[in-house]
């Protein structure tokens, strides 16, 4: 698992390298300044030796600039290993999005997503730039810090040794219990803000029920438990503070003590107690450090888990090296036998023995109720999904043998939920293609009726659409999504339910300007409305996954028994 | 020995990082407003204050008593047989017994900050949660969810910090550097002067290396803001991105966004890292001096042994409260903008309401008189208070007439102009139009959403405005396009429109709008948690829960927005009957996207606009061959 996160370290490698080095020497050289200072109360000023005294005074101040730069370099180059390391991992977790499959997108939600790519790296690279400063200093601390103690006075070091595992244990403990407290009450925190972010969502619903009082006596509530809850987890955390004050005082007075009647009996020197004093808070604050840094590990270690997670999902859909087909050579689709399960599984199954023949250049409808899996079997031409049997063929190959990115530049599709991206209009359409020109782009707009809307803007082809689209209404979306698409040439060109929000006059001009100006493209039109349909070549009746019934307008009318309820429901009482 | 890492008094809640700091505008009335909040807790705050100085000062004072252990207790009996230690003992326990108070006191403090810091964001939250309901839609039209929720989270979580951490150890911090440098001045004025010296770079090198830190970290977190904004977009976006084959593209301008971010990252942390080896050397350094220097005064017979030993320990702990100092008070600052902006939103103005007609349960005799009850009897009876302190009653009907209504969401955008408008108590009146045209403007207008500058809308007869607005939405129901839906029960979700709503209310209420089909299929029925807005459910059983739950509420007037969209043709034609159930006696309102859903309407209202072109009902608008002919056929005729 550390492997995997390792390894997006990549050139910042080096700087994760240097930075424990550097710590170590840094703390080595702090280490010794108590030792030096010893000497020169115990030799220098014993002896009057005022050239010792300075002698030692230099080396000392020298160690001290030395330890300072040492520092401030192992924090520089854990920074840029830290952040370096961040960045690693976000290319990596992006560049693994990017080869997801409609399937491997489904599994997680684009929140959850979202907060992998930022909160979680964050989290890890906090952690990591922990590890490799405050869990190398601290420790190397301890450890030298008694060894130098031991070698002044074992007698007196035994108070160190005493005093360590007590407060490791009591910090243990403390630690132990206060844990899954907290955790009880970030989960409290997490409810309070749901219900915030529920409120806030459907603020329009509290008023109209007019649930005011009721949703503050909720919050009120659930943010009093919130209180209890960090009331239990922090009371039993706010012996930390007194504890380590207790056993640093306590280490303190026996050194006092010990070490005073010590030295009345004359087996230790003045500089060696004051030495003493010294080494009590950088042990014991070691101590301390390498608690916490081992609770802020352990905090991030779901963070780490959730990114592995991401990198280690297998992908669905993977272009097949061995076989290398160039590119359709039209847009023909067969279905042949295919069945499909989103859950992968036999006796689920959302499609199931396809078979339907498509020539190139048809029209096709698809018509039926929700969940009859119309989109489903639509996503499976450009393979956004793959088969669970069966074989689908495009231009009369499987497209199992194209190239990813061959087959969906041949198979373009409009999807329900589209979306379109910050940028102006002009940006966003060229996603169809790059090269496009002027000409082009206002030709696609005016078959898919978008010209006249974007003509209307003040900046036409150069307005801003803002995040999302957010500028543009439902309909204007729909029709510039269908632009997009036109502009990349497609020899299959799917819609899916793409014109429910335009109304029925300009749905019929797109399908009129389909008619005239693409000739010789496959189009297939999934829709709710009979009347987006009812010119095609052949219209597909979808039924609990299966097909009820191919036909024209005619024939369905006559013999289909879904098609004409729809019909009649849908035109009933138009002259 | 006050040489203690401050910052990790939590490890289980590890304090945030050296951040950007954000300046308040108002930093001194924002901290006024916050101890008005906290003055419930008076008693408690003076002790606070109280044991946090016994705590810094036992510390500094412990210290202190180092140089007459020394000087007094231990010099003067070294190499003597027998000495008497008598003087000793009494020090020894003259320093434990101030490290005891020391020690005491702190966990006071601690305690009862905890009390009075959660204390007091329970007060915030509760009254910021209670504003926030009572302000108007224009509010949350104009604010996005992530800007409000931060108020709850960021926000309040800085202020909790602030007032938990950052103001005891800025107040902790101040008093033992104070402490410390009068201690050393009594100690020796010589050595203090290395030490102001000391000092003096001390404070210059937190003011740099904080100030560039704090800068960095601004810059930081504008580069996260367009790097979060890039990747939401593009991971919402994910699917498109496939479709397009656009993943080579994404990845180059993902490249650079990362490059930057980590650039502004690195530089931000580097400034904040080596803070703390820069003040902790600086301080070995201050130590080395003091050590020299006083080895020279002590040969000199300027000094004593005892001095120096106390002046070595306070070297080493001037350095952490002065990091602590700087980090804290921009943390304090940050605290308080966060604060400022809370402060700000409990100002917004809430909702007006200055309507005294009510809504009361009503019984009419066979004269049609009509006199207010306690119990709910299906029947509802406006009840209007007059000047001369008497009250009449008239029937809720539920006829709404719009007189002359003019309305624009912005200054100068105007979506309706002067529309008139007829609904009878019973009738179905339909809005149709293309997207923009106004028809969700004007059902935000009767249950006043949103106020109206121009016109009047009467309902019975009474000018909305004079209508308590509680007891106007409480009137009417609406189902609109967007189904929200709120964690807990199915059956807790329908008696959203009820809360005193029998079990069987709700199942006979999910029966009519053909709901109790596929809830009973759920896992655990009417009992089925539903978690994310309900987003384990598909958006037309969403909607049937809607109707379903507007079934409940039982009320005389029915606004139903786009209520059947998302739902297909034949599922529709299922529940039509549930719904014509739903609308009989009732007043119904609705809009349509699908013309087939308001054929039966008593009135049709073609929108174009902001203005009614046509309207009648549909075979008259059919026979017109206007508008609604061209939007229902399709044709251009």
């Amino acid at each position: 698992m550390l492997e995997k996160i390792l390894s997006c370290l990549g050139n910042y490698k080096k700087y994760a390298i240097i930075t424990p080095i550097l710590v170590i020497g840094e703390v080595l050289l702090e280490v010794f300044i108590p030792y030096l200072m010893a000497k020169i109360i115990d030799v220098g000023i014993k002896n009057s030796d005022i050239n010792y005294i300075l002698k030692l005074g230099g080396l000392m101040v020298l160690m001290a600039m030395m330890s300072l730069l040492l520092g401030a370099l192992s924090g520089r180059f854990a920074a840029l290993a830290s952040t370096g390391l961040a960045m690693g991992i976000r290319q990596k977790l992006f560049y693994t999005l990017q080869d997801f499959s409609f399937g491997n997108l489904d599994k997680f939600s684009t929140a959850s997503l979202v907060t992998r790519l930022t909160t979680d790296v964050t989290n890890t690279q906090t952690a990591f730039m922990m590890i490799i400063r405050l869990l190398v200093r601290a420790p190397v601390m301890l450890v030298s810090a008694t060894i130098l103690a031991i070698s002044i006075n074992v007698r007196l070091s035994m108070i160190f040794l005493v005093a360590i595992p007590v407060m490791a244990t009591s910090l243990g403990i403390i630690a132990a219990k206060a844990f899954p407290l907290f955790q009880k009450m970030l989960k409290k925190y997490d409810f309070l803000n749901t219900s915030v972010q529920e409120n806030l969502i459907a603020i329009r619903v509290v008023k109209a029920f007019v649930r005011k009082d009721y949703e503050n006596e909720k919050f009120k509530e659930a943010a009093a438990s919130l209180r209890e809850a960090e009331m239990k987890a922090a009371r039993v955390l706010i012996f930390y503070m007194p504890i380590m004050m207790f056993t640093m005082y306590a280490c303190t007075i026996a050194i006092s003590w010990f070490g005073g009647n010590l030295v009345i009996a004359g087996s230790m020197q003045i500089g060696a107690l004051f030495s003493f004093i010294s080494y009590i808070s950088q042990i014991l604050i070691s101590l301390m450090l390498i608690s916490v840094a081992f609770i802020g590990i352990v905090m991030s270690r779901a963070s780490v888990g959730r990114i592995i997670e991401i990198i280690d999902e297998p992908l669905d859909i993977v272009d097949n090296a061995a076989v290398n087909v160039k590119s359709p050579s039209d847009g023909s689709v067969v279905f042949d036998n295919v069945s499909f399960s989103y859950a992968e599984k036999r006796d689920n199954l959302t499609l199931s023995n396809i078979n339907l023949t498509i020539n190139s250049g048809e029209t096709i409808g698809i018509i039926g109720g929700t969940g009859s899996a119309k989109t489903t079997l639509v996503q499976l031409i450009p393979r956004l999904y793959d088969v669970l049997s069966g074989r689908i063929l495009v231009g009369g190959n499987d497209v199992r043998d194209y190239k990813l990115d061959t087959l969906r530049n041949e198979v373009a599709m409009v999807l329900q939920k589209n979306v379109l991206f910050s940028g102006t209009i002009k940006d966003n359409l060229k996603w169809g293609s790059s090269k496009a020109t002027n000409e082009e782009i206002v030709d696609a707009c005016k078959v898919a009726q978008a010209h006249d809307f974007i003509m209307s803007f003040p900046k036409g082809y150069e307005t801003d659409l803002g995040q999302g689209g957010v500028n543009v209404s439902g309909g204007q979306k729909q029709r510039l999504c269908i632009a997009r698409a036109l502009l990349k040439h497609p020899k299959i060109m799917i819609l899916d339910d793409s014109t429910s929000a335009v109304d029925t006059a300009t749905d019929s001009r797109i399908q009129e300007g389909f008619k005239e100006n693409l000739s010789g493209m496959t189009i297939i039109i999934i829709a709710q409305r009979i009347t987006s349909v009812m010119d095609a070549d052949k219209i597909i009746v979808m039924h609990d996954g299966q097909i009820d019934a191919i036909g024209t307008h005619e024939e369905l009318l006559i013999r289909n028994k879904i098609y004409l309820e729809v019909y009649e429901l849908q035109q009933k009482g138009v002259v | 020995m006050a040489d203690m890492d401050r910052k990790a008094t939590n490890p289980i809640q590890p304090v945030r990082g050296p951040g950007p700091v954000i300046k308040p505008k108002n930093a001194a009335k924002t901290l006024a407003r916050l101890l008005k909040y906290m003055l419930a807790y008076k008693l408690y705050l003076g002790i606070i204050v109280i044991t946090i100085m016994g705590s810094a000062l036992a510390g500094v004072a412990g210290t202190y008593l180092l140089k007459p252990i020394i000087n007094d207790y231990i010099v003067p009996f070294i190499g003597k047989r027998n000495p008497d230690l008598t003087g000793f003992i009494g020090m020894i326990a003259l320093l434990g017994s101030i490290y005891f108070v020391g020690v005491i006191g702190t966990y006071i403090y601690n305690y009862l900050i905890l009390i009075v810091s959660t204390g007091t964001m329970l007060k915030i939250r509760t009254d910021l949660f209670d504003h926030m309901e009572g302000l108007p839609i224009r509010y949350f039209d104009a604010h996005t969810h992530g800007e409000l929720m931060s108020y709850y989270t960021n926000d309040t979580d800085t202020m909790r910090d602030m007032i938990s951490q950052g103001v005891p150890q800025l107040f902790t911090s101040i008093l033992t550097v104070t402490g410390v440098f009068i201690m050393m001045l009594v100690l020796s004025p010589a050595l203090t002067l290395l030490g102001l010296g000391m000092l003096a770079v001390m404070i210059l090198a937190v003011v740099k290396i904080g100030g560039k830190s704090s800068k960095y970290f601004v810059l930081q977190q504008k580069e996260l803001g367009k790097f979060n904004g890039y990747i939401e977009e593009m991971i919402e976006g994910q699917k498109v991105v496939k479709v397009f084959s656009q993943e080579g593209p994404a990845k180059e301008r993902f490249d650079e966004l990362n490059e930057t971010l980590r650039s502004a990252a690195g530089t931000a942390n580097i400034f904040a890292n080596i803070l703390m080896p820069i003040m902790v050397n600086l301080s070995y350094v201050h130590y080395a001096l003091t050590a020299t220097l006083g080895g020279l005064l002590v040969i000199s017979g300027q000094l004593d042994l005892g001095t120096i030993g106390s002046f070595l320990q306070f070297t080493r702990s001037v350095s952490m409260p002065i990091t602590q100092i700087s980090q804290q008070f921009n943390a304090v600052l940050t605290a308080l903008a966060g604060a400022e902006r809370i402060f700000n939103l409990l100002d917004e103005e809430v909702e007006v309401d200055s309507g005294n007609v009510t809504l009361v349960n009503a019984m009419m005799d066979e004269k049609g008189n009509i006199t207010e009850v306690s119990l709910h009897t299906g029947i509802w009876a406006w009840k209007i208070p007059h000047q001369d302190r008497s009250v009449s009653f008239s029937e809720v009907k539920g006829d709404v007439r719009f007189e002359d209504v003019t309305f624009g969401y912005e200054e100068n955008e105007t979506v309706l102009h002067g529309l008139d408008l007829y609904a009878k108590p019973g009738q179905k009146i339909a809005f149709v139009g293309s997207t923009g045209a106004g028809k969700t403007t004007i059902t935000n207008l009767i249950n006043r959403f949103y106020d109206i500058p121009d016109g009047k809308i009467f309902y019975d007869g009474i000018n909305i405005n004079l209508i308590k607005k509680d007891d106007l939405r409480r009137s009417l129901t609406m189902i609109s396009q967007e189904v929200h839906l709120f964690t807990g029960t199915v059956m807790d979700n329908i008696r959203y429109g009820k809360l005193n709503a029998t079990d069987d209310e709700v199942v006979t209420a999910a029966k009519l709008a053909n709901a109790d089909f596929f809830i009973s299929h759920l896992p655990k029925g009417y009992q089925t948690v539903l978690t994310s807005d309900g987003s384990n459910l598909s958006q037309g059983q969403r909607q049937l829960l809607a109707i379903a739950r507007a079934a409940v509420a039982n009320s005389p007037v029915l606004i139903l927005d786009e209520a059947t969209s998302s739902i297909d043709t034949r599922t529709e034609a299922l529940i039509e009957k549930g719904m014509d159930t739903l609308m009989q006696g009732r007043t119904v309102f609705a809009i349509a996207h699908r013309l087939s859903t308001v054929r039966n309407a008593n009135a049709i209202m073609v929108l174009e606009n902001g203005r009614i072109i046509e309207h009648g009902d549909h075979d008259d608008l059919i026979a017109q061959k206007g508008k609604y002919y061209q939007l229902y056929t399709g044709n251009n005729a």
